[in-house]
């Protein structure tokens, strides 16, 4: 089975730094992969990039057959086939803040897949009601909670229904019970339910206790290049790379980050 | 040479103030407005700290028959009556006309001059526009404030003719060549000195007088003894011959003038000119036309605004998504707006494009402020635009939007949110700087306002009914920028 997302060999140089210096990474259909390192490992750099929202300066990454080379990222006319391939979930959400939930989900439906205002209404209303924020539809982002500002941005990325997820830092916000239920949502999305197919989810994360929990796979970066991948598992339950010992010390689950930095 | 101004500026206070406190026994104050130039008042050629003209020559006369030294304090025109008032000077003299309302509010010298308003047409109307009732529903042009805009006004009710009143009397002539109006009407001085300026061609002045008025002095209310020594010192260069000698050096001299002192000199006053006795003193009078000019104010400001509006927006999406010379363009344009003054923008696209464009005054006016504007509503624009964070643009892309639906869907409605208030506080500046237009002769509210109280005498009714009504129609406006700011920054 052919990869959804396949990095190789990425680099990507940030104000004369290689953030990223020989980056290969997979996801395939039907699996969430965790991208982790510790902060500024270049985890957001990656999918980005993946993204096409940064130029990157050599390797190659492909997305469900559509490849992006290196160099400037192309004009938004010659990315239409990748936006309809790959869902982005913002750290922070990045909802747009003058339109409710509902509109938040609806607007690409609606302008992008030329879909008709009623049919995109109940489609986004489906998903919310997935997500477990039905009833916040006509809320503003700014009268959501963290975790309910999260499920609304999962929402919309999902909405043009990409084959292929990123997420950055997910947990961020999220309490130690909300992050077992985005856990188990990031799941059911990769898996495929009621006859859809399954998709890829990419995640950065540095919360080891979530990608123990969700991830199929983990990949720990460090110093620019993935240096040690396998099931979550094998690579956090016995590491045998330092950069993964220095990620499990520094936070291993989110109470023990949380406690070691107040 | 703006430090040497900037230097020599309160050195003039000081030499003015000095010659004012100390003055009383040897200086005499006269006021008048070298901008009416010659053969009034001009800047000496030879020496442009020095006036002369005939005026010069009058005050100085009296002075001497004071026996004091006269000295010329610069005032514009249409304040004398106000600054005399204020005490700025003791006495005003710049072919200031003898007027029932200035005899009402004012202490006013014997006659010394007799002027006829006369009516300068184009060479080619010569035989058509011979008097006022030739000119049914014609533009006819003159000084705003002056005896002839009254006749003008008059004319408007009884003849249906329009009056256009300018804030200098050397533009009147300009557009009447370049057929803006169709004639003038102005003191036979002031238009004879238009027709050699243009060496005789373009126009004529009509034989026939409109009407015939007389230059008097004036003076503060309080100051009636010293008007009665002038009147004296006048009444004797008349019998003496000074004053003719004097208006035959400025070739102003005419067999008229020898009537006036002739009867000035042997009677005591002849009857004030019959300028059309408006009822000068009621409110009531004035507020039609102050509400006219209010609501042309406010049409002006609005047209004005949707131009700035439409134009700032065009710049800034230029400055913002253009290529580099587009950018440069803009750039040049903002920066040049925003660095002339906007009045020197208004001479330039009325007076100095008229050879190229004709624009109607009204349509220059909005072309005016609106192009001014824009510059400020383009950086308004440009700073809202670049205060959207580059999340909220990449979130967009990632969706699938093109550029053009990222500033119409997310940017835009985000940016307005931030530009609103300050807009806001823009067509409030706006509306107060529409006043600027009067110099194309557009009578909107303060020019209204300028002329009633030129007409009664004073500043304070004129001035609060004004204030009253930019107040009415700026203060709702800041409550809306308040409430808007409030409302968008509690997020």
């Amino acid at each position: 089975m052919t990869a959804l997302l396949a990095v190789h060999e990425l680099r990507l140089t940030y104000e004369a730094r290689d953030v990223l210096r020989a980056l290969t990474v997979e996801v395939k259909r039907g699996e969430v992969v965790a991208l982790m390192g510790l902060s500024g490992a270049g985890k957001t750099s990656a999918l980005r990039a993946a993204a096409a929202l940064q130029r990157f300066h050599a390797g190659r990454i492909v997305v469900d057959g559509f490849a992006l080379e290196p160099g400037p990222v192309p004009p938004e006319s010659r990315l239409r086939p990748l936006r309809r391939r790959v869902g982005l979930v913002f750290q922070g959400h990045a909802l747009f803040e003058h339109l409710t939930a509902l509109e938040n989900v609806t607007l690409a439906l609606t302008h992008v897949l030329r879909r008709r205002h009623e049919e995109a209404d109940e489609a986004a209303l489906q998903l919310l009601g997935s997500l477990g924020v039905g009833g916040r539809a006509g809320a503003l982002p700014r009268q959501l909670s963290g975790g309910e500002a999260q499920r609304v941005a999962i929402a919309r990325a999902l909405a043009p229904d990409p084959a292929l997820l990123l997420m950055d830092e997910p947990t961020a916000a999220l309490d130690p019970a909300r992050r077992g239920s985005l856990g188990r949502t990031l799941r059911r999305l990769a898996a495929g339910d009621g006859g859809r197919e399954g998709r890829g989810l990419l995640i950065a994360t540095h919360d080891t206790e979530f990608a123990r929990a969700h991830a199929d796979r983990v990949a720990v970066l460090a110093d620019g290049v993935v240096v040690e991948t396998g099931s979550a598992a094998d690579v956090l339950d016995r590491p045998s790379h330092p950069a993964t010992r220095a990620l499990l010390a520094d936070g291993d689950g989110p109470t023990a980050a949380q406690n070691s930095s107040s | 040479m703006i430090h040497s101004f900037g230097f020599a500026t309160p050195g003039l206070l000081l030499a003015a103030w000095l010659g004012a406190q100390g003055g009383r026994g040897v200086t005499l104050l006269w006021g008048g407005d070298a901008e009416g130039g010659a053969p009034f008042v001009e800047a000496d050629p030879a020496d442009a700290s020095q006036v002369r003209g005939f005026d010069v020559e009058v005050a100085e006369t009296i002075a001497r028959g004071l026996g004091r030294h006269a000295r010329f304090v610069q005032v514009q025109w249409s304040s004398i009556d106000q600054s005399v008032e204020r005490g700025d000077f003791a006495i005003g003299l710049s072919g200031v006309e003898d007027t029932p309302a200035r005899r009402a509010h004012h202490a006013v010298t014997v006659p010394y001059f007799s002027f006829r308003e006369v009516l300068a047409v184009r060479s080619e109307d010569r035989g058509r526009f011979s008097g006022l009732a030739t000119l049914r529903g014609r533009r006819v042009a003159t000084l705003g404030g002056t005896m002839a805009y009254d006749l003008l006004l008059a004319a408007r009710d009884s003849l249906d003719l329009i009056p256009v009143s300018y804030d200098d009397d050397v533009h009147p002539y300009a557009d009447l060549v370049a057929g803006r109006v169709d004639a003038v009407l102005l003191d036979h001085i002031i238009a004879e000195r238009a027709l050699r300026r243009r060496a005789g061609t373009g126009f004529v002045i009509q034989p026939q007088a409109v009407a015939v008025g007389r230059y008097v002095g004036v003076l503060a209310n309080p100051d009636s003894a010293l008007r009665d020594s002038v009147d004296v010192v006048l009444r004797a260069a008349m019998r003496d011959g000074t004053l003719e000698r004097i208006f035959r050096l400025w070739n102003v001299w005419d067999p008229s003038q020898g009537d006036l002192f002739r009867r000035v000199a042997g009677t005591a006053l002849p009857e004030p000119t019959e300028a059309i006795a408006r009822s000068a003193s009621s409110v009531w009078a004035y507020l039609p036309s102050l509400g006219r000019a209010a609501a042309i104010t406010a049409l002006l400001s609005a047209l004005s605004m949707a131009v700035a509006v439409v134009v700032g927006l065009v710049v800034a999406s230029g400055r913002v998504y253009g290529p580099a010379p587009v950018r440069a363009v803009m750039t040049v344009y903002v920066e040049v707006v925003r660095g002339t003054p906007l009045l020197l923008q208004l001479f330039v696209l009325y007076y100095g494009l008229s050879g190229l464009v004709r624009l109607p005054a009204f349509l220059a006016a909005v072309l005016g402020l609106g192009l001014n504007y824009a510059a400020y509503e383009a950086e308004i624009y440009r700073a809202a635009l670049e205060a959207v964070s580059r999340t909220q643009l990449e979130a967009a892309r990632t969706l699938g939007f093109s550029e053009a639906q990222i500033l119409r869907l997310v940017r835009g409605p985000q940016a307005l949110r931030y530009a609103l208030a300050p807009m806001t506080n823009d067509f409030v500046a706006l509306l107060k700087d529409s006043s600027l237009v009067s110099v194309l002769t557009v009578v909107e509210l303060t020019k209204q306002t300028a002329i009633y109280a030129t007409n009664i005498g004073s500043w304070i009714v004129p001035g609060m009914l004004c204030a009253v009504v930019y107040l009415a129609m700026s203060l709702p406006l800041a409550r809306l920028a308040r409430g808007l700011e409030r409302r968008w920054s509690a997020a």
